[in-house]
């Protein structure tokens, strides 16, 4: 299985968790020039920017790590432009991130992170 | 939404008025403190987030900005904590505005919520009790606090009972019940040394500063140590006035408000600012500490030269001022200075037992650390000489206790009240005029020193209840500044 195929999986499988948990997504790999928001979406009225990270081993260390500062900069920063882009009235926002290990071929441990960081 | 609470940060032994703005609105989740906070006030945000979460309110998911204002004034410590948790809740929604409108809080936060002492919490409580308002704070300070009069203080164990509402406890509860520290050493327990035993009295009624010079062992420390017991109790404005110093400085202020006088003994390797005070954020050091007592410096040519010197202004003047380019801190230093040194770097110049090995070089390098003008200051200098063993061993006590010693200095100071005030040279006989006028000129004396040196006569009269300074009284007083005439 290929990198990006063991990404678009793993974020499939946090979209179906997402909605099992009573969120609405209203976006997938939204994108402007500099980069890509995994998912959007809508808890009630906040709106949720979701990270998902999906990892065959823990040679590299957890998925959660791979969220590095960094990382968590550019996605305040795309966040701030999709909610511009979009004509968003003010609104919550939450940052979440949604790590997943696989086991097994079809299977994987799911952890999610509410309000996993916020802008510093 | 916003809401704010009131709160208060030191500057010197004051707690200045602060507001505390909580502003919570929808956008990007933020938490940012601004307002010229210092990083122990930044590391508050976590503090407050877990505070919060684990004592069952809930930390808004918004963009939350709280402002400390006057914006200009640097603020520190952790005593935000508390203000700015409430601030939040109250800007939330989570407890009501109205609960906190005639309330000062202060208060550092564990992650579990509990509320902790912070430095200057007596200094707080004054605050608050000058405002006409009431203070909210960790219920472990109330033993402190109660000292304060006419404060309504609303102590809190943890964050999580603001909700329960807080009990309110009237202060001015009495400080009697604090057991005062016994004297740690009794003229009596100190045999011969009459002449350093009668300059303790001398000092400890009039407050004038002294140094023992003598060799080592001889009881130069035991002899400082006695000083305290000398002093009469603390008056209630002294004790308050010593116990804020303490408390600012983050030590415990309860032996001063029980009354007992302050004993600072600094160890000779003591930094600049550990002596006079410093530091970001700035605290007050062993002279402000020692503030109505008594400093006592060991080894004083040991003393870096800067801390020696750095001590001349504030032995003047009463107070130290730290000036800093945001703005000048005084802290108070009313103290009576005990110096003690050995006469030489061997320690024997002068005994008549034992033989000095130093050179005459090294003796007046020795001498010289200290400088004329600290010495200037030093009313009155004693030599205090090893004393013959029979005498030490000897079952009879000859010297009478510090309680007698301490009745006369109680008398003498009663009489200097009641003699009336004025120019202290208008006491002053003809025949005591001639003879300080003589050793003035021959001595070469600084008008410091003849200013000084007519004080200590004034407090030796006053012993003897005399309101005239007479011949006997510039002789002893001249008799104690021997540096000068060598």
């Amino acid at each position: 299985m290929d990198r990006t195929g063991i990404g678009r999986r793993g974020e499939d499988a946090a979209v179906a968790y997402l909605e099992r948990a009573g969120m609405r997504v209203v976006d997938r790999n939204w994108r402007d020039g500099r980069g890509e928001l995994d998912i959007v979406a809508l808890d009630g009225d906040t709106l949720v920017i979701c990270e998902v990270k999906t990892r065959m081993t823990d040679g590299q260390g957890t998925p959660e790590e791979a969220v590095s500062a960094a990382k968590r900069r550019r996605l305040v920063r795309l966040a701030a432009s999709y909610v511009s882009a979009q004509g968003l009235e003010p609104c919550q926002i939450r940052f979440d991130v949604i790590a997943l290990r696989v086991i097994a071929d079809d299977r994987a441990l799911l952890r999610h992170h509410r309000a996993a960081f916020e802008v510093e | 939404m916003q809401a704010s609470i009131a709160t208060a940060t030191l500057v010197g032994v004051d707690a200045v008025p602060v507001e505390v703005q909580a502003d919570v609105s929808s956008g990007l989740p933020v938490f940012g403190i601004v307002g010229l906070a210092d990083a122990a006030v930044q590391e508050a945000r976590d503090r407050v987030r877990a505070a919060l979460r684990s004592s069952g309110y809930e930390f808004p998911n918004a963009r939350v900005i709280v402002n400390l204002a006057p914006a200009p004034l640097r603020k520190h410590g952790t005593g935000f904590d508390l203000p700015i948790a409430l601030a939040v809740l109250c800007a939330t929604g989570q407890l009501p505005r109205s609960a906190f409108a005639d309330v000062n809080a202060v208060g550092e936060l564990g992650l579990d919520g509990t509320v902790r002492a912070v430095p200057g919490m007596l200094a707080h409580a004054v605050a608050a009790s000058g405002q006409q308002r009431a203070l909210l704070g960790p219920a472990d300070a109330a033993g402190v606090v109660a000292a304060v009069p006419d404060l309504h203080y609303r102590p809190v164990s943890s964050i999580a009972r603001v909700r329960m509402g807080l009990p309110d406890v009237e202060s001015g509860a009495d400080t009697a019940s604090i057991p005062a520290c016994g004297v740690e050493v009794d003229l009596a327990d100190i045999a011969g040394h009459q002449c350093a035993k009668r300059c303790l009295e001398i000092a400890a009624t009039g407050g004038h500063n002294m140094l023992f010079v003598g060799p080592p062992g001889s009881g130069k420390s035991m002899l400082a140590k006695a000083l305290c017991g000398l002093l009469p109790p603390l008056s209630p404005a002294e004790r308050l006035e010593a116990a804020l110093v303490h408390s600012v400085a983050g030590r415990d202020p309860l032996p001063c408000l029980a009354g007992v006088r302050p004993f600072r003994a600094p160890h000779h390797s003591c930094t600049i600012a550990g002596l006079v005070g410093g530091g970001t954020p700035p605290i007050p050091g062993e002279i402000s500490l020692a503030h109505t007592g008594v400093l006592f410096l060991d080894e004083l040519p040991e003393f870096g030269p800067g801390a020696l010197q750095a001590l001349r202004q504030p032995i003047e003047e009463g107070a130290v001022t730290l000036v800093r380019a945001n703005g000048a801190i005084r802290y108070p230093a009313r103290v009576t200075v005990v110096a003690a040194m050995n006469p030489c770097p061997c320690g024997y110049a002068g005994d008549p037992q034992r033989a000095c090995g130093c050179t005459p070089g090294a003796i007046s390098k020795y001498n010289g650390r200290i400088g004329g003008p600290l010495y200037d200051r030093m009313d009155m200098s004693v030599r205090v000489d090893r004393i013959d063993p029979a005498l030490l061993i000897g079952t009879e006590i000859s010297s009478d206790p510090s309680s007698e010693a301490r009745d006369r200095v109680l008398r003498a100071r009663d009489f200097a009240r009641t003699r009336g005030h004025g120019e202290v040279r208008r006491h002053l006989d003809a025949p005591a005029r001639a003879l300080l006028e003589t050793a003035a000129r021959r001595s070469s004396l600084s008008g410091r020193a003849v200013t000084r040196m007519l004080r200590v006569a004034r407090t030796i009269a006053d012993l003897a209840e005399d309101p005239t300074i007479g011949e006997e009284h510039i002789a002893e007083a001249l008799g104690y500044r021997t540096w000068e005439a060598q």
